[in-house]
Order: structure tokens, then C-alpha cells, then sequence
């Protein structure tokens, strides 16, 4: 029996228990009096790093929601990357749209194109589910290369963003704004995602997840609530690739390839299926780990890539969940000695 | 009185000549970020991994070309240390691994990073920064920009330029032909297009008769083929990737259609493309080259191929020399040095760029005979030239001279 299960079955009396999605009060200071400091030490390179680790946490956050939270599975999450970065792009350079309203625009377009999407994949489940999304992902970098959208996508050739300016002659770079900036949307959408989670909706879903047919009898619109998670994490993503366009300040189709959506989907089980705050830790994974890989051997970077996850996967199967729930209990521990 | 004055001046005059002199001596010895007077920080980004990985052994040549130049004792006494990242052709990665060069590393310059989307990525930001992009490793005729982006340049002929060589020889060849062209609708396919309408001129419209495209995701183009053979044209200019190249090469034979076939050198591997297709149906097929080819043997007493070959031998034992992408690598490897070398001691990232623009009739070993670098001010593309060659009996066989691409001439 995992370690998970028998947690799952100590504590049977609340229906979604917040330490099972979110972290604890004091460990959420923490973590956010760390995200805050640290761009103050840093480089405007790790600065950037930063920036795109947590917009990859938003990326996987979201794919957490559907997988950890209705259990659907998606390989297809790069889809909605792409079509939040160039909704955004496009709407800057094309319109001239301030970069921050941009990105509620992308989550609306992505959310109806993740709800529409879901209607579909409904008659789908478990692995065909996963195929019919790896098909999106894999037609989706075709078609921003098609002659018809060419003027607006700037087709292979892809567009170039104009990285934006702290606002209000703020005495920060470039780079240090757009971090606080992605920071504060992280936040928000993070706060979002729990209490969506331990909300009606919310246990809506994961009760879909446990058991379909179980959840449609206690009255459960299954359709809906289906469909409703699919069009929340691919909003979400698309404010993620909103976030990620700005930062790179370029968008070409060949970013977003089926191999951004296998990196998200890796970060969501390195950072423990269902537990939100793991996004950070699965992000952190597929952003410097691939580093880390290289540094060790270049010609063999994947393998040694590969080896890493091996490691990982076989002693912390449930992720960082699995460090955060062994800490905590050791903290304890010392606290009441 | 008066003398000790004089005096006096002249001492004090001869001093500050002194002054002067050294003061210049010091001048001369000019540093950016990057150098130093012991070591060149040199950046590179290349595709070790993902779908272009097959270019990775560029970066490895690169690499042990510059190790060699170091075991002679460096370029005027300075040490090239290569710094080279994994971009995965993912142009997110590679705007992080350029800025982690760039700001981490604090390399010097950027030279010969891979990919036209993932170039293209990082193009504002070199400009920004005035770091110098230098000679990408990329096909788009875009890098030769100099007076919207000072701090970029090619290497390799674009396709542009590959397409206005095409044109000369067709018009040559064939004063009165009928052309077909046949291309990929990407970019790639339209910079070719736009090159032989250059070449065309007011001509284009009774020349260029017919012009048909694919999409990279359709499974097969024979439709185009028959399509273009019932136009009547008796030229038929072939862009496209090598699967395609293939299809076409054998569609051609089946139809028994047999124009003047003019095919773009991102086909012309043999392996790949001429064997699929049937060497029979590839007979006659023309394309252009400006590398030698390490593993033709009319280049075995040729005194660069036994450099080049020698280098192998040494710094890269076991590889593949009929891989032109180590023949590439260490072509572009040996144009960086000398940009180095003309630099002398002012290692600043504008005289790079200066020197880069200042490449005149320099001979890496590995070009065909007659094919000269040369840059200027307001041409950033250093390779310009190439050779016209004929697919037979199994091989390709060069001929005629050298084209020049140079608009006008």
C-alpha cells in the first residue's frame, strides 16, 4: 500500500482537506517571503529564469487541476500554451494592447477553446483521452504555420514582443518587473485554483475523479463539470503562455511543440498529482534540471536527463508532495519534543 | 636662466611624449567584456538534442577546431575558451541559454548559433545588447540586414542567394525556358521564389510560367507534379525538403516528364534523397555546392582537404567525414579565427563586427576552388558564390565556374 493511500485512509472525515491541495499558513509565508527576496540577489539572467520557472508553474498548476482534480489527462496542455502566446502576441504587436490586458484576453480565448475541446474528449476517457489531446498538440504547431493565418502569426518565421517597462518610472529592470509581475498573477491564480478546489465545484470534480458513476448518482453533472475543468486549465495555460510570450519576447510555432506539453505533464508528476503548491517544485524540475543534464554531459544530456527522473520517480514516487509531507512531520516532531 | 627654462621645456616635452606613447601602447590593447589578454570567451547555442540534433556535430567541430588553434598557442597569445549550450531548436530555450551566455557567462560574441526560428528569437536582444550574432549557421537571407541590425550575420549562401544562382544558369542555359517552380510554402520556399524573380527581372512574367506549392504536411505532392507538367515548362525548379525531393524526382521519372530539374542543395544527400528516389530517375539532376566533399576523391591531393582531414584524424578520431556538417563546422571555425586574428588587440565587439564586415577574398580550406569570403560594411553575407554540379552515374559531378550571386553582376 503507498504512502499515499494510507494517509488517504487515516483521515476519512473531510471531503477535501486543504493540505491535500494547498500549503500550510506558515509554510505559504515562507515560500512567498522567498519569491519575493530573491530576485533582489540575483542577476537579471537568473532574474529571467525565475520568471520563466513560474510561468511554467502556472502551466503545470493548470494541468494539475485537470489531472490532479478531475483526472483527465491532456497532452495536448502546449496547445493552449500556444494559443494564449500568440493571442497575446498578436494582440500587442498587431493592435497595440497593453501587455496586461492581454492576458485575461488569452485566458477567455483558451477557456472557450478548452471548454470547446472538451466536448468532444467527454465521449473519451483515461488513455484515448490522452491520445485525442496529443493530437492537438501535435497539429497545433502546423497550424500557426499555415499561409491563411500568416499575416497575423508572422507564420515560421514567428513575431517579435516588445518586452514592456516597469510602469510608473519604477526604478527596476526589465526583467525584475516582469517577475514581480508574473509573481502577482501566480499568486492570484494559485489562490484561484485552491478555492476552486475545495469549493462545491471543486469536490464536484474530484469526485468525477474517484468514481464517475458514483458522482453522477449523487446528482453530479458529469458533462459539465467535465468540459468545466477543461476549459479552467486550459485558461490558465493560455495566461501562462500569455506570461511566457512576453518574457521570451518572441513566439515561433516551433516553441510550442509536443514536447512542451511532455514537460509540463513531467513536472505535474515530479511535483505529486494533485497537490497545487507541487506545481513550483515539478516547474523548478523542467526548467533546471535539463541544466543540469547538460552540465554533466552534453551529448548525452537526455540520457542523463532520463536517469535523473528514474531516480526521482523510484524514491520520491509521490513527488515533492512526498519531501513536504516528510518535513513537515519532521518539524513537528522537533516542535513538540 | 633662459637655457635652464628651455631646458626644462624640453625635458618636460620629452616627458609627456613618453607619456604619450605609452599611453597609446596601452590603447592599442582595447578589451570588451569577454577577452581578456590571455582567453577569448566565445558563446554558441546549438541543437544537441530535439529534431535537429543531427546539426549538433557543427558545435563539436567547432569545438575541436578551436582546440587545436589553442594547442598551437591561441590566437595572437590568447587562449579561445568555446562555450557551447543545448537549445533543443526551441527558441524559448535558446533565448535563455543566449541571455545566460551573454549575462552569465559574459562571453565576447555569439558565433555561428543554429536555427532561423531560434535565431530569430534573439536577434532584438543581441541588437539591444550589441553583442555580436555572428555568422548563424542558418539558410534565411534576413541576417544580411547590416543597417537594421549592425550586430548580425550570416554565413552560409542563403537560399536567396542559392535561387539567384539558380536564375543565372537557367538564363544562360536556357535563354528562352519555360520555368516551373515547385516550393515548400514556408518562408524557406518563398525566399527562393523572391531570388529567381530578382534574377528575372521585368522577364518573370513570360520566364517563370508556373508556380506551385505544398504544405509540409501533405503525404504526397504528386498531384503538383502532374499539375506542372501539363503547363509545358521545360525548366523545373525543385525546393523542397528531401522527402518531398524525393517524391518529386520519382514522380517526374514515372511521368516520364524530363525538364531541365534544378533542385535546391537542402536535398542533394545522396543517402536520402537520390538512393529513395532511384538513381536511374536521379540522373541529370542539377543542383549547387560551395564545400568540398571529404569523401569525393578528387579532393584526396587537394593541400586544404589534407588539413581538414588531418584535423580529423587528430582532434575528432572516429568521425564521419563524409558528413558535410564537420566540413561546414570547420569552415565556419576557421572564419572566426581570422576575424580574430584581424582583430589583433583591439578585441572590442565592434571591432569584431568590423573586422566580420572586413573579410576580403579569405579562403577557408574547405570552399571549392575560386569561391572567395568577402564582407563589407553593407554586405553581411559572407559566402556568396557557388558551384552548379550535375547528378551522375551515383555521384555529383561539378561543372562550368563558380557563379557569383552578387545582384548586378
Amino acid at each position: 500500500m503507498s504512502a499515499l493511500q494510507e494517509i488517504v485512509d487515516v483521515t476519512p472525515v473531510e471531503a477535501t482537506p486543504k493540505k491535500y491541495i494547498a500549503l500550510g499558513g506558515y509554510a505559504s509565508v515562507a515560500v512567498l517571503v522567498l519569491l519575493i527576496a530573491a530576485p533582489l540577489f540575483a542577476k537579471n539572467f537568473i532574474i529571467f529564469q525565475m520568471t520563466m520557472w513560474l510561468i511554467y508553474a502556472i502551466a503545470v498548476l493548470a494541468l494539475n487541476i485537470l489531472t490532479g482534480g478531475s483526472g483527465q489527462f491532456s497532452l495536448g496542455q502546449s496547445a493552449f500554451y500556444a494559443v494564449g502566446a500568440y493571442t497575446s502576441a498578436i494582440l500587442m504587436e498587431h493592435f497595440n494592447v497593453n501587455y496586461a490586458l492581454t492576458l485575461p484576453i488569452a485566458g477567455v480565448i483558451c477557456f472557450a477553446f478548452g471548454y470547446v475541446f472538451g466536448q468532444p474528449a467527454l465521449r473519451l476517457s483515461g488513455v484515448y483521452l490522452a491520445l485525442a489531446t496529443f493530437a492537438l498538440a501535435t497539429a497545433m504547431p502546423q497550424l500557426l504555420k499555415l499561409g491563411y493565418f500568416e499575416h497575423w502569426t508572422g507564420g515560421v518565421q514567428g513575431l517579435v514582443v516588445t518586452k514592456p517597462d516597469a510602469p510608473f518610472g519604477l526604478p527596476m529592470s526589465q526583467d525584475m518587473w516582469l517577475y514581480y509581475f508574473t509573481l502577482v498573477i501566480s499568486i492570484m491564480i494559485y489562490v484561484f485554483s485552491v478555492n476552486l478546489l475545495k469549493s462545491r465545484s471543486g469536490r464536484a470534480m474530484m469526485a468525477i475523479r474517484d468514481n464517475e458513476i458514483a458522482a453522477s448518482a449523487m446528482g453530479v453533472d458529469v458533462a459539465l463539470y467535465k468540459t468545466l475543468a477543461f476549459g479552467i486549465s486550459a485558461g490558465i495555460t493560455g495566461v501562462a503562455g500569455g506570461l511566457g510570450a512576453i518574457a521570451v519576447q518572441f513566439v515561433a510555432p516551433d516553441s510550442y511543440t509536443i514536447q512542451l506539453a511532455i514537460a509540463l505533464f513531467l513536472g505535474m508528476v515530479v511535483g505529486g498529482v494533485g497537490w497545487l503548491p507541487g506545481s513550483l517544485a515539478g516547474s523548478a524540475f523542467i526548467v533546471f534540471v535539463p541544466n543540469i543534464a547538460e552540465s554533466v554531459s552534453k551529448g548525452l544530456s537526455g540520457a542523463v536527463f532520463g536517469a535523473i527522473l528514474i531516480v526521482i520517480i523510484f524514491v520520491l514516487p509521490h513527488g515533492a508532495r512526498q519531501i513536504a509531507y516528510l518535513s513537515q512531520h519532521w518539524i513537528n516532531k522537533l516542535i513538540h519534543k | 636662466m633662459r637655457s635652464s627654462r628651455s631646458r626644462l621645456a624640453t625635458l618636460s616635452a620629452a616627458a609627456l611624449l613618453i607619456a604619450c606613447t605609452s599611453g597609446a601602447a596601452l590603447a592599442q590593447k582595447k578589451y570588451d567584456t569577454g577577452a581578456t589578454d590571455t582567453e577569448i570567451k566565445i558563446g554558441n547555442v546549438e541543437a544537441y538534442s530535439g529534431p535537429a540534433s543531427a546539426y549538433g556535430i557543427i558545435g563539436k567541430t567547432e569545438d575541436a577546431y578551436f582546440k587545436m588553434i589553442n594547442d598551437a598557442g591561441g590566437i595572437n597569445g590568447r587562449k579561445i575558451n568555446f562555450i557551447s549550450y543545448d537549445d533543443g531548436y526551441s527558441p524559448p530555450k535558446t533565448v535563455e541559454q543566449v541571455r545566460k551566455l551573454i549575462e552569465s557567462d559574459e562571453v565576447l560574441l555569439v558565433f555561428n548559433a543554429l536555427g532561423t526560428p531560434t535565431q530569430n528569437a534573439v536577434q532584438k536582444y543581441h541588437n539591444a545588447k550589441k553583442v555580436p550574432q555572428l555568422f548563424l549557421a542558418t539558410g534565411a537571407s534576413k541576417w544580411n540586414d547590416p543597417k537594421d541590425f549592425p550586430w548580425t550575420m550570416g554565413f552560409q549562401p542563403s537560399y536567396r542567394v542559392e535561387a539567384r544562382i539558380f536564375a543565372k544558369y537557367i538564363l544562360k542555359a536556357k535563354p528562352d525556358a519555360k520555368v516551373a517552380v515547385f516550393y515548400a510554402n514556408d518562408d524557406f520556399g518563398k525566399d527562393y521564389v523572391a531570388g529567381l524573380k530578382e534574377v528575372f527581372g521585368d522577364k518573370t512574367s513570360k520566364i517563370l510560367i508556373a508556380e506551385e506549392s505544398y504544405e509540409t504536411s501533405e503525404p504526397s505532392i504528386d498531384g503538383h507534379i502532374v499539375k506542372l507538367k501539363g503547363t509545358g515548362a521545360d525548366v523545373f525548379v525543385n525546393i523542397s525538403t528531401p522527402k518531398f525531393a524525393a517524391q518529386a524526382i520519382k514522380k517526374l521519372a514515372e511521368l516520364e516528364w524530363k525538364p531541365m530539374h534544378v533542385m535546391t542543395d537542402v536535398s542533394i544527400s545522396i543517402g536520402a534523397v537520390m538512393k529513395p528516389a532511384g538513381l536511374e530517375a536521379s540522373e541529370g539532376v542539377l543542383s549547387a555546392t560551395y564545400l568540398k566533399d571529404a569523401s569525393d576523391s578528387q579532393w584526396a591531393g587537394d593541400a586544404g582537404m589534407k588539413k581538414f582531414l588531418a584535423f580529423v584524424d587528430k582532434h575528432m578520431p572516429g568521425a564521419n567525414v563524409s558528413d558535410t556538417n564537420i566540413v561546414y563546422g570547420y569552415t565556419a571555425a576557421q572564419t572566426m579565427v581570422q576575424v580574430l586574428k584581424q582583430a589583433g588587440d583591439n578585441l572590442t565587439r565592434d571591432n569584431v563586427m568590423k573586422q566580420a564586415a572586413a573579410l576580403k577574398d579569405f579562403v577557408p580550406d574547405t570552399v571549392l576552388p575560386g569561391i572567395k569570403l568577402n564582407t563589407s560594411a553593407t554586405d553581411f553575407a559572407p559566402i556568396e558564390q557557388l558551384q552548379m554540379m550535375q547528378f551522375k552515374g551515383g555521384k555529383w559531378e561539378m561543372f562550368g565556374d563558380v557563379i557569383s550571386a552578387e545582384t548586378g553582376g
